[in-house]
């Protein structure tokens, strides 16, 4: 034999293991990124509609019509809000994000007949004026929380986890905090922000059913009022929201992001959306309250396909946070020397916390901030929005479907088992549902 | 004097009725009978009007209050003022856990003791305790004045940041990031001018001064251990 033998790489130590326990060892302090899990997770890729033919007939493309509008908060507000589109913007904060990527995506939802969300850190006058329909989140740190506020929003969510990181508050760290933002939050400007992960007056559905009498009665019973929970234990959490009074569910699997969370709780901690939309659906069935008390499904959703798969399985709607961001410009190729200067590149960058995002979306940074053409960035959304929206339609319309929510798990089968178990629906080519 | 008796009339058209005075309303003394521990009473209102509420309340009333003078002549629940934004909010009796939870202005006044938490999350908000507090009280408390005319239980302003308590009793023990810091003259006019403006009694000279001590302010691995 010629030459050096292969380079034999361990499975158990690859070269980012390497680097993560050497870097470790060097800072003492776990990593703290952005964005989303990056692992592998079983997904709606591995579900795929079945379209008609003899024993189901398909509606026709482009002529027939198909519809997508959905009414949330019917249960017990006053105003429930009717969406257009069943796609709407996750909660993300002004500070985490800047306020033109806050402005931008308030117009596109607003364009679609959507919602926008606020975040952890208030509602700032540009994103309610750029939202026809704003969703005002009541988190565990307060920030910004007022009444005003709470009257000017089209629906209230009180948050009680986030995908990313069931059982963890926010962060946001020193370089994002600038006078603007400190104000809004009542910190010092500059400080390591870390927010609580608990409610400060209420722990468990008892107390939250009182929490959220209160917000009705300071809303006088007009704002439909949501719970977001992380999903961890859907069944459970599901189940307590509605009797906890919650008009609506936003359900966040693990694939959702953050602009700031430790990484090993980004990657190790939840469960992924998949298993947790089928659990929540199940558990809102075994109540008798599917289809009466909507379920929003975040975590991973990317595009159509992902969109008719979810309201299958029983979503009412989807929630997206990364992929509208990706929609603005994050990741995209240019000013690919700021990408390096942070030590990433274009397609793998997850540096939201830095500050110095290199497309001006996750920065409060003024000269990045600028690189985000507002209008420019508006439509984009807007058309990425609309693109998945006329996926969704044209496979809802081959499964013979004339409104999204008439898609079912009938119309789905798993391409593997695992898929197959976490989803409810069947092998592919077989009727067998693991674990039924 | 408008009467309100909640065994006649429901919370909801109590705070709606309430929600709707204009803000030229005449009707600016209000008194509330039979409140039997319910919940969310007074709860968002935005006028200067006075109510006083003759019993005891359960959780979260006068929450998220701006501009009323509320007084509660008996106990109140969890989350008296939760989130209080101004005007001012006093229970002659007892409070139970997170009064003043998040309050971002205004004046809460506790003549008797207040349980666990009292002020957790505090931002802006100044509480005046006649008796003692429970543990965690201040819990990340970021702005405002929490003056304690008793003792304060264990972990007192555990990860402070801007805001300052006043204790005149014992202290059980500090929470994270919290430490004992001189009181200068300005603090003790400052309690002077609490206790004055809410007739509790106290000797602002015996009052000690807690404050972050702002080790926690950025993430380090030598502060790991302080949790």
């Amino acid at each position: 034999m010629d030459g050096h033998p292969p380079l034999r790489r361990s499975a158990s130590f690859p070269p980012e293991t390497i680097h993560e326990i050497q870097r470790a060892a060097a800072e003492g302090i776990y990593e703290i990124r952005g964005f989303g899990a990056k692992r592998r997770l079983p997904s709606f890729d591995d579900l795929v509609l079945l379209g008609a033919s003899i024993s189901r007939y398909p509606l026709e493309g482009y002529r027939e019509k198909c519809a997508t509008d959905v009414v949330i908060g019917a249960r017990f507000a006053k105003k429930p809000l009717h969406l257009k589109i069943p796609i709407t913007i996750a909660g993300m904060s002004f500070g985490a994000l800047s306020a033109t990527a806050k402005t931008a995506l308030g117009r596109a939802a607003t364009a679609m007949g959507t919602t926008t969300t606020t975040g952890d850190g208030g509602m700032t006058d540009e994103e309610r004026e750029a939202s026809s329909l704003l969703v005002y989140q009541v988190l565990p740190s307060r920030y910004g929380l007022n009444p005003r506020d709470l009257r000017r929003a089209d629906a209230i969510e009180v948050v009680v986890g986030q995908g990313a990181k069931p059982g963890g508050g926010g962060m946001l760290l020193g370089q994002k905090i600038t006078e603007r933002v400190a104000g809004m939050r009542v910190l010092p400007a500059g400080i390591d922000q870390r927010s609580a992960c608990r409610h400060p007056d209420w722990t468990g559905p008892d107390d939250l059913a009182i929490k959220i009498q209160e917000l009705r009665e300071i809303t006088d019973w007009q704002k439909p009022i949501y719970v977001k929970v992380a999903a961890a234990r859907p069944r459970y959490d599901v189940q307590l929201s509605v009797k906890s009074g919650a008009d609506a569910i936003v359900l966040d699997g693990m694939q959702g992001g953050t602009g700031a969370t430790q990484d090993v709780f980004i990657e190790h901690v939840g469960i992924p959306t998949l298993p947790a939309l089928r659990e929540a659906v199940e558990a809102l069935q075994e109540l008798d309250m599917h289809r009466k008390v909507p379920l929003i499904i975040s975590g991973g959703i990317r595009s159509g396909a992902d969109v008719a798969k979810a309201l299958a399985m029983g979503a009412d709607a989807v929630s997206i946070g990364t992929a509208a961001l990706i929609a603005l410009d994050c990741n995209r190729p240019i000013h690919v020397a700021d990408y390096a200067a942070l030590g990433t590149a274009p397609g793998a960058c997850h540096h939201c916390q830095t500050g110095r995002c290199p497309v001006g979306i996750a920065t409060q940074d003024p000269a990045l901030e600028a690189r985000l053409d507002v209008d420019a960035a508006a439509r984009r959304v807007r058309n990425y929005l609309s693109t998945m929206v006329l996926e969704a339609q044209t496979l809802a319309r081959a499964c013979g479907k004339s409104h999204l929510h008439n898609l079912e798990p009938e119309d789905l089968a798993a391409l593997t088992m695992e898929a197959a178990a976490m989803a409810g629906v069947p092998l592919a080519g077989t009727g067998w549902i693991p674990g039924r | 004097m408008i009467t309100v008796d909640l065994e006649l009339a429901t919370v909801r058209e109590l705070n709606q009725r309430l929600h709707d005075l204009p803000p030229d309303t005449n009707e600016r003394a209000w008194t509330i009978v039979n409140p039997g521990g319910r919940h969310a009473l007074l709860a968002g209102l935005t006028r200067p009007v006075s109510i006083t509420v003759e019993g005891h309340v359960g959780y979260y009333c006068a929450g998220m209050n701006e501009a009323a003078e509320i007084v509660i002549d008996g106990h109140a629940g969890v989350g008296v003022a939760e989130n209080i934004m101004s005007g001012t909010v006093r229970v002659r009796g007892n409070a139970s856990q997170a009064a003043g939870a998040s309050g971002h202005g205004g004046l809460l006044v506790i003549e008797g003791d207040a349980s666990a938490r009292c002020g957790i999350s505090m931002k802006g908000v100044d509480i005046v305790v006649g008796g003692s507090v429970g543990h965690m009280s201040a819990f990340m408390a970021q702005a405002g004045r929490l003056v304690v005319c008793g003792d304060a239980g264990g972990d007192l302003g555990d990860s402070l940041y801007e805001a300052v308590i006043y204790v005149q009793g014992r202290v059980t023990s500090l929470g994270a990031d919290c430490e004992e810091q001189p009181m200068a003259d300005a603090d003790r006019a400052a309690v002077a001018d609490l206790l004055a403006r809410t007739g509790i009694p106290g000797d602002p000279a015996r009052f000690r001064r807690y404050g972050s001590a702002r080790r926690l302010y950025h993430f380090h691995v030598d502060h790991a251990d302080a949790y």
